[in-house]
């Protein structure tokens, strides 16, 4: 669907606090931008983007047109085991992109 | 005159009738309002207390161009598997919309701290809103001055 690039330290020490951050490329259309003939284009958003650690789930967040586009997010999680991080984002059309990383714990 | 009264009244009430139609028009809103953003506010709280305070956001007070605003929001809590930030909602009072984003954390976060990059179509106020693993509510605001709002251009 789209590109995205998922930045995780390459290594963490256990129990270290660990900063993922995220960019998917998006055009997050608000539906309220005007097609010049009264018409606007229509609405297609990520509404969702979820972050799961071998299944569990670690961050998760709603969105909404106000998200700039090209949507960024980051956030931090205890690296407590190593593992796949999986992530998703799902927009209007019901796709959603799945990415992985791997997570090392030392 | 008592034959003569359900008239008026119809008439009154017609006009009444009309008068809160016109109403009704003019102030549906084309863009969010401090109304609406409290609406919002109230749909994510339940309607619980929400004290000011612990949650600070960071946003530039001076904004060149609106479609792309970094913002980091960074709460005040310990968390801990006892007290943790569960949520951070962001509203905002004159976008088309009163939401921006609703950032889901739980007690293996770490810190609670989130970031991201927001649209402003005006010079407005921005509070986010915690809540915590207690249930108590937590709110931080930002006022800050847009020069090039988004949604403008075509």
């Amino acid at each position: 669907m789209a590109r995205a690039l998922i930045n995780v330290p390459p290594k963490a020490k256990r129990g270290e606090v660990i900063e993922i951050k995220t960019l998917i490329s998006h055009p997050m259309e608000t539906g309220y931008r005007p097609k010049g003939d009264g018409s606007f284009y229509p609405r297609d958003i990520i509404h969702k983007f979820v972050c799961t650690l071998n299944g569990e789930e670690i961050f998760r967040a709603d969105l909404y047109p106000a998200i700039a586009a090209n949507p960024f997010i980051s956030f931090t999680t205890v690296a407590r085991e190593s593992g796949l991080l999986m992530f998703s984002w799902i927009d209007d059309r019901g796709e959603a992109q799945m990415e992985s990383a791997k997570l090392v714990v030392e | 005159m008592s034959e003569k009264q359900p008239s008026v009244l119809s008439r009154r009430g017609a006009l009444g009738a009309g008068g809160a139609a016109l109403i009704a028009l003019v102030v549906r809103p084309a863009h969010a309002t401090t109304q609406t953003m409290h609406e919002a506010i109230q749909h994510f709280t339940g309607g619980a207390a929400v004290k000011p305070g612990r949650v600070t956001m960071d946003i530039p007070p001076l904004v060149e161009n609106g479609n792309s605003v970094p913002l980091t929001i960074t709460v005040d809590s310990p968390m801990t598997e006892a007290d943790f930030v569960r949520a951070i909602a962001v509203f905002n009072e004159r976008n088309p919309q009163p939401n921006v984003g609703t950032f889901h954390l739980n007690a293996r976060s770490g810190r609670a701290f989130v970031s991201t990059r927001i649209r402003l179509g005006d010079s407005q106020i921005i509070t986010a809103i915690a809540q915590m693993s207690d249930g108590s509510l937590w709110s931080g605001t930002a006022e800050l001055v847009v020069t090039l709002p988004a949604c403008v251009e075509n």
